[in-house]
């Protein structure tokens, strides 16, 4: 029963997009009058602008990083995507990106960590080890492309990098290293050990973002159009209700059959 | 720059970036010639497209270079190849004959919108066409449907029910078109891609209810778009008053490009492994299909307006191409897609010939074609031939057509449906035999509204409907062209769908 309950309420969005749907298209079909209808038509398009924003927040991913064009990082497929239906996937994706800030930007690990992690001592400790060792960050930022065929590898190989050169706060990159080394082993143990380890976070996916955004202007478009053609409607016939429109129009043809029937 | 690199990406983005510029001519002559202008290097560059897929197989155009699952992806084979052909060739026909239909039927201050929306309709229908990314022919959908619905509205001037046709075809495409949103979400999300050759390797082998559901939205979308038998209620008010070119050119291209969909995200996207397709092919296309043959034929042949009846008969037309899909072997595709060109072939040219007689005789009702054939000869041929066509005469393109069917029909082992395509074949004889006897035996009204002097349509109007009428009659006695290219490009795409 417990189980029943957390699926239902752990997929709350999912029931407002199911709601917001079924609501729209009741509209559409139920009223009679046009503006009302266009009005339904937006709320049920608003629904599918829900779905795709939820289907872009996955547990744990993060931007997938190319290095160069057609070079995938830490498996195919960089972005990670779907909810939960494939954290494995979205890990890969986020080991990627620990291999590419350790070598890149030691300021994003390092707000990572600010955020995530709240390890004051690490985050003390990575400054002094910016400040001290400058020239170890180019290094590192060779790093990754020297071990750019598995991910994995490179990954360990930055890990045990920093562990050598920067020591810092040993537990914190225990921690860090245990959690890699399970990326691609069971998918789900490894998202526990990331709920354990406190690196828990929901990304955004920006490509349905962005899929939305070309949606949202086409329901615009739509909406502008169904708008305009109520009002030329009007003023053609001097109602928007559709049982009067209907009527009017089956005057006209039968009208029209009478004329044919008389001539 | 190569050109030939460019070629694949020049039917979308020709017109696409011309169309605007319609607006800025002064009305009256200029917006037509300048729109047929594009049609014209748009057929000329859709040519080439096929003659370069034709020879060197399937293109690959990486929009803005990014490479195909990330970035955008124009893909051309020979299906798609063969429909941006027809659309395109069918535009470069109606939009000539456009002009004096248009001056008739639609304020002159209004042309420039008229003909800048046709080119933009165009356009997305090529883009739909073209495009080898799931979304992007969402995008190129609604571009089409929109500049449609405008341009269905202009028939209001005539009769003001084309406002409410338009609006009725607005909600109803919308509702198409959002379920094939939801449908390509649920793809993604099961996929997390948008690109069709990616999504069919991404779906291979998953089984679950996301992509069931993401397969049912996207046939329900499709069959909106289409015009499938029970969700045809937009087309035929559509069709009837719109503005006469409109609904030729609409009803030679829109439904054939949302058929050529379909076969796009039953065989490239989905394909023979996903377990669904062969129900949806048993229980739903099959059945959809011969009741769409039957119902909207016979609802054809009690229509007092001929163009009505046409549309209709558009319906019961795109049950025989469902039908063909539904067999899913070689032989039912490629007879198929042979029909969809051959469809748009005869219906564009009998949409024309109305045409013709509303500019003459001011209505599309079947009593302005009383003793036509003594008024405008031409444009009773026209109609005669294309008429004879649609039922499925030997040396047109309607019996090519038929018979591909009927091989596919026995060949697939559906024996019955061999024969319920002649029978229905034999109810197109109804309706158009109707119009011909009205046109052919009855004495032209003499009073009354429906009085109209001899002479026929003009030149401009009778060279591009006798050039579709030819194209009827060549392609239906050479059928190495359609008939070649269809087998080829149901080949491929079966073999993408993993058939054998």
């Amino acid at each position: 029963m417990d189980g029943w309950v957390e699926f239902a309420l752990g997929r709350y969005n999912y029931w407002i997009v199911i709601v917001l749907m079924m609501t729209g298209l009741y509209i559409v079909f139920a009223r009679g009058n046009l503006v009302k209808k266009v009005v339904g038509l937006n709320i049920f398009q608003t629904s599918v602008f829900i779905f795709y924003i939820t289907i872009g927040k996955i547990t744990g991913g993060t931007a997938p990083i190319y290095w160069k064009k057609d070079v995938y990082y830490g498996g195919d497929h960089g972005d990670g995507h779907g909810d939960g239906h494939s954290s494995e996937d979205a890990h890969d994706a986020n080991a990627t990106h620990e291999v590419a800030d350790h070598g890149e930007a030691s300021t994003s690990l390092h707000d990572k960590i600010d955020n995530d992690l709240a390890t004051n001592d690490l985050k003390a400790a990575l400054e002094n080890v910016e400040a001290d060792h400058a020239n170890e960050t180019t290094t590192l930022h060779e790093a990754p492309e020297g071990a750019e065929k598995i991910a994995n590898d490179a990954l360990a190989a930055s890990g045990d990098k920093i562990e050598s050169s920067f020591k810092v706060d040993k537990d914190a990159l225990e921690a860090m290293k245990d959690t890699h080394a399970e990326a691609g082993a069971d998918a789900a143990a490894h998202g526990a050990a990331y709920a354990e380890s406190g690196l828990q976070y929901v990304y955004s996916n920006p490509l349905p973002h962005v899929l939305i955004l070309t949606a949202i202007v086409v329901g615009v478009a739509t909406t502008a159009v169904g708008l305009a053609l109520a009002v030329r409607i009007r003023e053609a016939y001097g109602t928007i209700e559709e049982d009067e429109l209907v009527a009017m129009d089956n005057v006209a043809e039968f009208g029209g059959e009478a004329e044919a029937a008389a001539s | 720059m190569n050109m030939i690199a460019q070629l694949p990406v020049l039917p979308v983005i020709v017109p696409l970036v011309l169309a605007p510029i319609t607006l800025l001519l002064p009305k009256g002559r200029a917006p037509h010639l300048y729109a047929t202008f594009v049609s014209w290097a748009t057929f000329a560059a859709c040519i080439f497209l096929l003659r370069e897929v034709a020879e060197a197989g399937v293109l690959s155009y990486h929009l803005g270079d990014w490479a195909p699952p990330l970035g955008i992806e124009y893909r051309v084979d020979l299906a798609n190849a063969l429909v941006l052909v027809l659309v395109s060739g069918i535009a470069a026909v109606v939009f000539p004959f456009a002009y004096r239909s248009v001056q008739l039927e639609i304020d002159k201050h209004q042309s420039p919108f008229f003909y800048g929306a046709l080119l933009i309709c165009m356009t997305g229908l090529l883009g739909v066409t073209i495009t080898g990314d799931a979304f992007n022919v969402f995008v190129f959908l609604e571009i089409s449907s929109l500049s449609t619905y405008a341009l269905i509205a202009m028939g209001a001037r005539r009769d003001r029910r084309a406002l409410t046709a338009s609006f009725n075809y607005l909600v109803m495409g919308t509702i198409g078109a959002t379920f094939f949103v939801i449908g390509i979400g649920l793809l993604y999300q099961a996929t997390g891609t948008l690109n069709m050759a990616d999504l069919h390797d991404r779906l291979a082998g998953q089984n679950s209810r996301v992509i069931d559901a993401g397969f049912a939205f996207i046939l329900v979308g499709i069959g909106l778009k289409l015009a499938m038998f029970p969700m045809h209620l937009w087309l035929p008010n559509a069709y009837t008053y719109a503005p006469s070119a409109v609904s030729a050119f609409l009803a030679a291209t829109a439904t054939k490009v949302a058929v050529y969909v379909l076969i796009r995200f039953l065989f490239t996207v989905f394909g023979f492994d996903f377990a669904f397709l062969g129900a949806a092919f048993t229980w739903v296309l099959l059945p959809l299909g011969l009741a769409g043959m039957f119902v909207a034929s016979l609802v054809a042949v009690f229509q007092e307006d001929v163009k009505r009846m046409l549309a209709y008969s558009s319906v019961g037309q795109i049950g025989y191409m469902l039908l063909g899909l539904s067999f899913a072997t070689v032989e039912g595709v490629s007879a198929s897609l042979v029909h969809v060109v051959n469809h748009a072939l005869m219906k564009g040219a009998l949409f024309m010939a109305v045409a013709c007689v509303v500019l003459r005789a001011g209505s599309h009702s079947i009593h302005a074609f009383a003793g036509l054939s003594k008024r405008m000869p031409y444009t009773t041929w026209a109609f005669l031939i294309s008429g004879l066509s649609l039922i499925g005469v030997p040396l047109t393109v309607g019996f090519v057509s038929k018979w591909y069917l009927l091989t596919a029909a026995f060949a697939a082992g559906h024996w019955y449906a061999g024969f319920l395509i002649v029978a229905s074949s034999l109810i197109a004889l109804l309706y158009i035999g109707r119009v011909a006897e009205v046109m052919l035996l009855r004495e032209p009204a003499t009073e009354g509204k429906y009085v109209i002097a001899k002479q026929d349509a003009p030149l401009s109007m009778l060279i591009p409907m006798w050039i579709l009428v030819a194209a009827n009659i060549y392609f239906g006695v050479n059928t190495d062209l359609t008939g070649d290219l269809a087998r080829r490009a149901a080949e491929a795409l079966m073999l993408t769908a993993g058939a054998g």
